[in-house]
């Protein structure tokens, strides 16, 4: 079908070609670059760059698992790396592909737009001078003369036998040319130009959203502040002092493991629920709010999601006098499923060397001669501490931040009587003395925390809309029909008769078409009262 | 009735499904078998059928129904029962994942298992629908044996003890997302089948073109699969609506997973392998609708990528849920 085309540039047959000079050069990149074919290549292009991403671990989503890869492959991790496979939707050749596809995506939309906009307010072509070479048609003779049979066409063609109300009519001379299914072309450039507008919403929220990450102790609150946040990763034009001020306490985080199931799912969890106050700034009435997994808080634009849980144990430490040095829960990081934990204790108030304890918090403990101490399911059945306690500096690199972590680096570890590493295993309500007369530490109670994440992506609703936008255009461009109808009547050689021949043309496949000529020749030809 | 009985209820109902669908299977390949002439007939009335398909390829309007191009309409009676027999296995399907969801106080839809089972559900149900508008009787072995397979793999690799969701699947949006997505694969599932059946077939007529006298040649099986399948235009343009119709359901599944991703997740894109995964099918089929709309590409090659994009789905599935990490890690085993 000669309407099937979706690129507006002329064959390239017929361009004489001159010398191309600077503008040619860059004309002729563009028809490249808006053509169909490059247009298809960039997709396929865009769905082979996009796999890696799934297949190695990204820096976005794990560092974590990122680090362990480069540890693990020496040879050809490196190159990965400098390959971007580990960055892959921020590398550079992952954004050459959708720049281009944007480009392109662009570059057919504009001037399809402008054409769609002149056919929707121009006449339907006029209708060919042999219609039985269409491929639908069909040809009959009636009762009446050709002007009588024109109008009867004119209203059959307008009927649901034809193209319907909305269909668009031209006479010539004894031929009718309708048109039906505009639409088609307009949901095709809907969708087109709101895949234009999602990737513009990403693009908002990228530069003016932020997302923050906190691990709050039951019992604590933080406010919205870029110092209240572990991990802050602000968009590159986010006012950091601007931010609202809402406050969020956790005072209860229940949390539910599978019990009865057995094998893969034991220990899966099943329910999350922090009962939080919140305050949307510091003057505002405090609210109680749940916050769920699936059941975000929101203040403003931002949203306060529950994303993570564990456990702090509560230690306290005290020096040989007796005097308490530390007492705080300190939230540990679960390793697996069922949440053994990995986390230090830092006593920076000790003298005349700081001390460290760095261990596991097990929420079951099972001790293995072998294996050493872990955890058999994450909820709290036998929960204890293992450490392994060191002394020296703990902050060798400086200190900026309330969470920083501590390292070993200029630590040595404590012995024993025998020699041996000094392990301790403490269960909540023990003590421990510790050697040479460096103080105490007793486990007094395990508390739990909530890991929450804030969002802000102030792009989030347009690409909403954008996306819904393209939905509806994508329907409308696949499922309506665009038909052109021709009717044409000559005299017959009997006086007071017409030859009526109608054929059919549709943009695309179109296996109705044929009945829907079929059904105007017979509803003229019903309306005419045909003799045959 | 405790909720582990109903589970296995569920499971008995699957194999029941199996053993139906079994028979149904034997019985469109007996139906597809007798499309072929019989050989003892002499070689001029073996011809004649295999021309008349051959000549609807070329663009005749109005080919006659298929396998019903002999003088004496042959008897397609394997098939009216194997047709039968599917709308049954149908409904044990339904019962099925009625059951398991009612074992578990939920939709079926959390597991690799309930997956598998209610797609397969929906390809029954979709199958069925379409044979009361139109004769695909020519499809039902290649609709029923993919089947057949996936509830083979569900119930023995897949198999998952009926429990409770985790926390991040407890929303509305797992019904929204999880069924439409299922729904649109079972559709890109027909349409595969009918894919490959278009490329078969134009292998045939291909062949059959070949020298005139080539259907002579021609196995019985051949024969036999080129008189009972369609013109491959119409095969292809059947592959096409079934497409057209499940890239739409696609993009919905993409869209109600981000709003969803953004409740659980925080953002509505994270690039989790399922997502990006999900977001390739999207973009591969895109391509194939692209290329089927210019002018330049042949159908054959539009069909391709149709093909890469069902690769992909089944990567999707299979690969992306048991062995990448992310988010998606649902697969219960």
């Amino acid at each position: 079908m000669s309407h099937s085309r979706m690129d507006t540039r002329p064959d390239e047959s017929d361009v004489t070609q001159p010398t191309l000079g600077a503008l040619g050069m860059l004309r002729w990149a563009w028809r490249q670059l808006t053509s169909m074919r490059t247009a298809l290549l960039l997709l396929l292009l865009l769905a082979i760059g996009a796999v890696p991403g799934s297949i190695w671990p990204q820096r976005n989503i794990d560092a974590g698992r990122v680090a362990d890869y480069l540890a693990h492959h020496k040879s050809t991790g490196p190159w990965l790396d400098r390959l971007g496979f580990f960055d892959v939707y921020s590398s550079a050749w992952f954004a050459a592909i959708y720049l281009l596809l944007f480009v392109s995506l662009v570059g057919c939309v504009v001037p399809r737009s402008r054409l769609h906009w002149r056919a929707m307010r121009a006449q339907p072509p006029r209708a060919p001078r042999r219609l039985e070479r269409l491929p639908e048609h069909g040809q009959t003779e009636v009762d009446r003369t050709p002007e009588e049979v024109l109008q009867v066409a004119r209203e059959v063609l307008r009927s649901r036998h034809g193209l319907g109300t909305h269909c668009r009519v031209r006479f010539d001379g004894l031929a009718l040319s309708a048109e039906s299914g505009y639409l088609r072309e307009t949901g095709n450039l809907v969708f087109h130009a709101a895949l234009i507008v999602v990737i513009v919403a990403v693009a908002i929220g990228h530069l003016f959203g932020w997302r923050g990450d906190r691990i709050l102790v039951t019992g604590k609150s933080f406010s919205n502040t870029i110092s209240a946040y572990d991990t802050f990763d602000p968009g590159p034009w986010v006012d950091t002092d601007g931010l609202s001020p809402f406050t969020v306490a956790v005072d209860r985080l229940d949390v539910t493991f599978e019990e009865h199931a057995g094998g893969a799912q034991r220990g899966a969890p099943r329910d999350f629920t922090a009962y939080t106050r919140t305050q949307t700034s510091p003057d505002a009435p405090e609210v109680r709010q749940t916050l769920k997994v699936n059941g975000p808080l929101s203040f403003g634009g931002a949203s306060v999601f529950l994303l993570g849980n564990g456990y702090a144990p509560v230690v306290t430490v005290r020096d040989a006098s007796g005097r308490v040095l530390m007492r705080e829960a300190t939230p540990f990081l679960p390793q697996d499923a069922n949440y053994t934990s990995v986390g230090a204790v830092k006593v920076s108030a000790a003298s005349p060397k700081q001390l460290g304890f760095f261990g596991l918090f097990l929420p079951s403990a099972y001790i293995d001669k072998d294996a050493g101490p872990s955890s058999f399911f994450p909820d709290l059945s036998n929960p204890a501490l293992a450490l392994g306690v060191y002394e020296g500096e703990l902050y060798p690199h400086g200190r900026s931040h309330l969470n920083d972590t501590a390292t070993t680096e200029k630590m040595t570890q404590l012995k024993d009587a025998k020699g041996a590493p000094l392990r301790l295993l403490l269960r909540p309500g023990q003590r421990a003395e510790l050697p040479g007369g460096r103080g105490s530490i007793a486990f007094d109670s395990v508390q739990r925390w909530a890991g929450l994440s804030i969002r802000y992506d102030p792009g989030k609703v347009l690409a909403l809309g954008g996306a819904v936008a393209a939905l509806a255009g994508l329907i409308a461009s696949l499922m309506i029909r665009r038909r052109r109808v021709f009717v044409r009547v000559s005299s017959s050689e009997t006086a007071g008769r017409s030859v009526v021949s109608v054929g059919g043309l549709a943009k695309g496949e179109d296996p109705r078409l044929g009945g829907t000529v079929e059904a105007v020749l017979s509803a003229i030809a019903e309306r005419t009262g045909k003799t045959v | 009735m405790t909720i582990q009985n109903l589970a296995q209820y569920a499971n008995l109902g699957v194999y029941s499904a199996m053993v139906v669908f079994t028979i149904a299977m034997v019985a469109f390949a007996i139906d597809l078998a007798g499309a072929a002439p019989r050989v003892s007939a002499p070689v001029e009335a073996r011809k004649e059928p295999v021309r008349v398909g051959a000549e609807s390829s070329v663009g005749a309007t109005g080919h006659p129904a298929h396998g019903d191009d002999t003088d004496r309409p042959r008897s397609r009676r394997a098939a009216g029962v194997a047709m039968m027999l599917t709308r049954l296995g149908g409904l044990l399907l339904i019962a099925a994942a009625a059951m398991r969801g009612l074992s578990v106080h939920r939709p079926p839809l959390g597991n690799m298992f309930e997956f598998a089972l209610v797609g397969c559900m929906f390809v029954v149900v979709v199958f069925v629908a379409i044979s009361l508008r139109r004769d695909v009787r020519w499809l039902g072995l290649f609709v029923i044996g993919p089947v057949l397979l996936t509830l083979g793999l569900a119930i023995t690799v897949f198999y998952t003890d009926a429990s409770e969701l985790l926390p991040s699947l407890k929303s509305v949006w797992l019904v929204i997302h999880v069924t439409v997505a299922t729904f649109s694969v079972a559709l890109f599932t027909i349409a595969f089948s009918v894919t490959i059946l278009h490329l078969v077939k134009m292998w045939l007529e291909r062949q059959d073109g070949q020298g005139g006298q080539g259907s002579v040649g021609m196995s019985r099986i051949r024969r036999a699969v080129n008189t009972a399948l369609p013109p491959a235009r119409t095969l292809d343009r059947t592959a096409y609506e079934i497409n057209a119709v499940a890239f739409p359901l696609w993009t919905f599944t993409l869209i109600a997973g981000a709003i969803w991703a953004e409740q659980a997740w925080g953002h509505y894109w994270n690039w989790d392998p399922k997502e990006v995964w999900t977001f390739v099918i999207w973009v591969v089929y895109a391509a194939y609708l692209h290329a089927r709309a210019t002018t330049g590409w042949s159908a054959r090659s539009a069909n391709y990528l149709a093909l890469a994009g069902y690769g992909a789905i089944l990567v999707n599935y299979m690969v992306v849920n048991v062995f990448f990490v992310g988010q998606h890690s649902y697969s219960g085993m």
